[in-house]
């Protein structure tokens, strides 16, 4: 920086950043993806980071995070480790097909990049995906996830390598979730921008679990980018537990793409993370589709999670409901910015949204902001949102009854949180999250939970 | 009951509404253009002191350097701030000889909002041959409120004869810096009103630009200043329930309050300028920025809005609650049809400890029109308790128009209750079955069904504009029924 001529802005330095080190990140690539990498590093390069203020990241500025200084990595570097000695998954009783990205690179432990099943079904390593079906994965990638106008889309698509792939073919359907562990685990300061593409054919369905997990005390910033397909009838079931340390940051960008009649639920729970931006899009794109959005952030010190949502009814007959709820101690803050867009012609939908929050202290802050844009009449659609704190009345019940303050205050910020988990559906994952939430509550879930080297910083 | 109600309105606000305008024959036009010399000229037209032309002066230099915001959910075409006159003495001339060159659709709408005979001319820009006294009226009403120490004159006034006055508070709600169109105003405001309530005293009458001689043409850009002082009162009216045909397009008004100690303010305005043709073609860009600030404890102040006019509003009646136990309430009515756009709102600033603010806002669309509600609750860290209450609906008429909702709820103190509430919905057909049924025709089973909506609002009004306004919203929704 210092010793050249012109100072770069952020979004100068990645886009020079990507032409110098464009070999090593497209190498191998099929024609189609270096098209695309090129279109995304123009549109980044057109649009910047979004500056301060700007309406859609009004509450959290996230240029000065990229600016830092990060070590990226282009080439999967080998890390000497067992992952069994570092890390115990968070829902043991539960059996799923795990699947990690360690330092957003698809690890393999030895196995299969990419699994086949007879039935049609395959997941792995969206970058061997990408080489070996280039047909089935070019006809999707890229084309829900918008890049005008979302910068954060736009350099992840530019610089993304690896991530999960998975795509289930009409009339089947996943017989055990797939469980996504995203690691990150290094020896410096390190940026990380993987993509997930899911698909889910006709009739189909998918349930997904995904885990952020941090197991080294260093920075991180991920810039994930996450594009599902659900085709006609299909079922989609996403879990996002967001469990990092209080010096990384995350971007996360959700891109769900409804077909008639398709149903989908994304269920986002913040247990901890330093800066925590959750972009959710979903277009519902056939009639009769509907969606579910659900969010539960826990969040204390200078924590600050955002999460942003945008539902779209473009087709009639479409309903949407979004409860996003949250608990804030200490210094933290949260934002919560939800939008409802129901387009011309789009008549009989129906769209809900709530946001509830806690403040616990004079120094945590929220910000919320609501928004419906509606251009049919024949619609039922409504908001709502509050902050405020526990309701004394409830509270003193709980007391004349001989529970005490600490008891009874957990009790209830427990039953608040209790809305958002009674909607996850899997039983044994709803008791576990159910149990990680009371465990995060009580103050006793601390940021390593899951990592075993007990290395607090 | 309501012929009952029309008397009462003749008589309260007939009589003087007709004298509250007059014909001037000045033809002083300045050229087209805003620069310093304008200004300079401008200032110097109004024989105001040297301080006066320096504030313009420097909210013309910060205005330079702004630009026009684009946040609202409107579609503002360009405007040629070089293309318009910023000084025109009120309308020169009266544009019609008779009634019958008047537009007749025009007409009919005074038929129907009942505006006698006398006022349609006024109105339309007739030319008015009986002369009234109008100095009397003008003096009666000053005198009354002379008594009680009430000042209440036009803003060109009160710049002569209450320096201080002005000089104190002018630019302490909304100092020019604050946004685009408030740096416009201050620099180029024609006139306005400025009204001082002393200490302990209650205002005996709604005050109204109506009882104003001077000031119903000011023109494009309007600035009223209310000081309310400790334990006084003073209800406000502003605006017009009749349609206004005016050539200016674009409005850009300040109103600034303040409120001492147990002051109460209350500020009513009707806004029907007009909307433009049925094409979108034409109308008023009305974008006003009004803001009160509740500076002493216990200290109120409450906007209520009927908002029907305009081809595109923007506007934000805030509330300032600084003093501790403070109350801020907005009462807002906004009826959008054929292409008029609509972003407005409110902002509820929570400064004093157990602060407390109101936002209740109905929006109806029809048409191709697009009406949004947009709002802030900043809850400070020193403003404990405070309390807010949001509900905000809309009402669809017809599957061409937009309703949107963009509440902003900023809370960084632990004992505030924020609560926002918003639906969108279009008139039940079972309502309007239920009205067919009992004989009612479709079309005023809507108007029907619009006031109930909207009753909670238009039960703040004061009486004298509650009955208008009831009858201005089925007449602007006519039509809008297919």
């Amino acid at each position: 920086m210092k010793e050249s001529v012109k100072e770069l802005n952020t979004a100068e330095k990645y886009v020079e950043f990507f032409r110098k080190n464009q070999p090593v990140i497209s190498e191998g690539d099929p024609a189609y993806l270096l098209q695309l990498r090129e279109k995304a590093i123009g549109l980044f390069e057109a649009e910047g980071f979004p500056p301060k203020k700007q309406e859609n990241y009004r509450y959290t500025h996230l240029e000065p995070w990229f600016g830092k200084e990060f070590a990226r990595y282009f080439r999967e570097r080998k890390i000497a480790f067992d992952i069994d000695d570092l890390f115990s998954c968070d829902i043991p009783s539960l059996e799923t097909r795990i699947l990690m990205i360690l330092n957003g690179f698809f690890y393999s432990n030895g196995q299969k990049g990419l699994t086949e099943l007879d039935n049609g079904i395959i997941y792995g390593s969206l970058r061997e995906a990408t080489r070996r079906y280039p047909e089935l994965v070019g006809q999707y990638l890229g084309k829900n996830a918008e890049m005008e106008h979302e910068p954060f889309v736009a350099l992840n698509t530019a610089f993304a390598q690896d991530g999960i792939f998975l795509f289930v073919p009409g009339n089947q359907h996943l017989e055990h979730p797939i469980q996504i562990i995203h690691l990150l685990l290094s020896d410096t300061d390190q940026m990380v921008q993987h993509r997930n593409l899911f698909i889910a054919g006709k009739n189909s369905r998918a349930d997904i679990i995904i885990c952020d997990h941090t197991l080294s005390p260093h920075m991180f910033l991920t810039n994930s980018v996450t594009e599902i397909y659900a085709e006609e009838n299909a079922d989609v079931d996403i879990i996002r537990l967001q469990n990092e340390h209080n010096s990384s940051f995350q971007v996360t960008n959700t891109w769900i793409n409804q077909e008639r009649n398709a149903r989908s639920r994304h269920s986002t729970i913040t247990l901890h993370g330093g800066m925590v931006r959750n972009n959710l899009h979903v277009k519902l794109q056939g009639e009769g589709a509907h969606t579910e959005a659900l969010g539960l952030f826990l969040i204390d010190k200078k924590q600050h999670v955002d999460n942003f949502t945008v539902i779209e009814h473009r087709q009639p007959h479409c309903t949407s409901h979004q409860q996003f709820k949250g608990v804030l101690d200490d210094d933290a803050t949260g934002v919560f910015n939800g939008k409802i867009q129901v387009f011309q012609d789009a008549q009989k939908t129906e769209a809900y949204q709530s946001n509830n929050n806690i403040l616990l202290t004079d120094t945590a802050r929220m910000h919320t902001k609501p928004q419906l844009v509606i251009h049919a009449d024949d619609v039922k659609c409504s908001h709502g949102a509050t902050v405020g704190q526990l309701d004394e009345e409830a509270l003193f019940y709980l007391r004349s009854r001989g529970i005490s303050v600490e008891e009874s205050r957990l009790l209830l910020m427990y039953a608040f949180a209790n809305d958002v988990i009674s909607r996850i559906k899997e039983p044994a994952l709803k008791n576990r999250i159910s149990h990680l939430v009371e465990k995060r509550l009580r103050g006793e879930l601390s940021r390593c939970n899951c990592c075993r080297m007990q290395c607090q910083d | 009951m309501t012929n009952d109600q029309d008397k009462i309105i003749g008589e309260v606000t007939g009589g003087d509404y007709k004298y509250g305008f007059y014909t001037d024959i000045d033809t002083e036009l300045f050229p087209k253009g805003l620069n310093e010399g304008i200004i300079r000229n401008l200032s110097a037209k109004k024989e105001e002191p040297g301080w006066m032309t320096e504030f313009r002066l420097k909210a013309f230099r910060h205005w330079q350097t702004m630009k026009m915001p684009d946040w609202a959910y409107l579609k503002i075409p360009e405007i040629n701030y070089q293309d318009i006159i910023y000084y025109a003495a009120p309308r020169k001339k009266s544009r019609y000889e008779s009634l019958n060159e008047v537009d007749p659709d025009l007409l009919e709408t005074f038929n129907k909002l009942g505006i006698p005979l006398e006022e349609q001319k006024q109105l339309a820009g007739v030319a008015v041959d009986a002369v009234m006294d109008s100095i009397s009226v003008k003096t009666t009403f000053q005198e009354t409120l002379a008594e009680l120490g009430i000042i209440f004159c036009s803003f060109s006034e009160a710049v002569k004869n209450h320096p201080d006055l002005v000089k104190k508070y002018m630019g302490s709600v909304v100092p020019y810096t604050d946004n685009y169109f408030a740096a416009l105003n201050s620099a180029v405001f024609s006139d306005g009103s400025f009204c001082y309530i002393p200490k302990g005293v209650r205002c005996p009458m709604e005050l109204s630009t109506y009882f104003r001689i001077n000031a119903a043409n000011t023109g494009q850009f309007e600035r009223t200043l209310i000081v309310a002082e400790d334990d006084s009162y003073v209800s406000y009216l502003e605006g017009c329930t009749a349609p206004m045909r005016d050539e200016n397009q674009l409005h850009a008004a300040i109103v600034e309050i303040i409120a001492m100690e147990n002051a109460e303010v209350k500020y009513s305005t009707v806004q029907n300028w007009y909307p433009g043709d049925k094409e979108g073609k034409g109308g008023i860009y009305n974008f006003v920025t009004k803001r009160g600030l509740c500076k002493g404890d216990h200290s109120k102040i409450s906007w209520t809005q009927v908002e029907t006019g305009s081809a595109i509003t923007w506007k934000y009646p805030s509330c300032i609650l600084k003093g501790d136990y403070s109350v801020g309430e907005f009462y807002s009515v906004a009826v959008t049809n054929n292409h008029q756009q609509a972003d407005t709102g409110t902002k509820m600033i929570h400064i004093g400890k157990n602060s407390r603010s109101t936002i209740i806002s109905k929006g109806i669309s029809a048409g191709k029109s697009n009406n949004s509600y947009r709002g802030l609750v900043k809850v400070l860290k020193s403003a404990e308790n405070a309390r807010n209450f949001s509900q905000c609906d809309s009402l669809l008429l017809g599957d061409r128009c937009g309703a949107h909702t963009f509440p902003y709820l900023e809370v960084d103190n632990r004992s505030a209750v924020v609560e926002h509430e918003a639906t969108t919905s279009k008139i039940g057909e079972d309502q309007i079955f239920y009205c067919n049924q009992r004989g009612i025709d479709t079309e005023t089973a809507i108007g029907l069904i619009v006031n109930g909506y909207a009753r909670e609002v238009l039960n703040k009004l004061p009486m004298e504009f509650a009955v208008e306004a009831q009858k201005l919203l089925q007449i602007s929704l006519e039509g809008s029924v297919g």
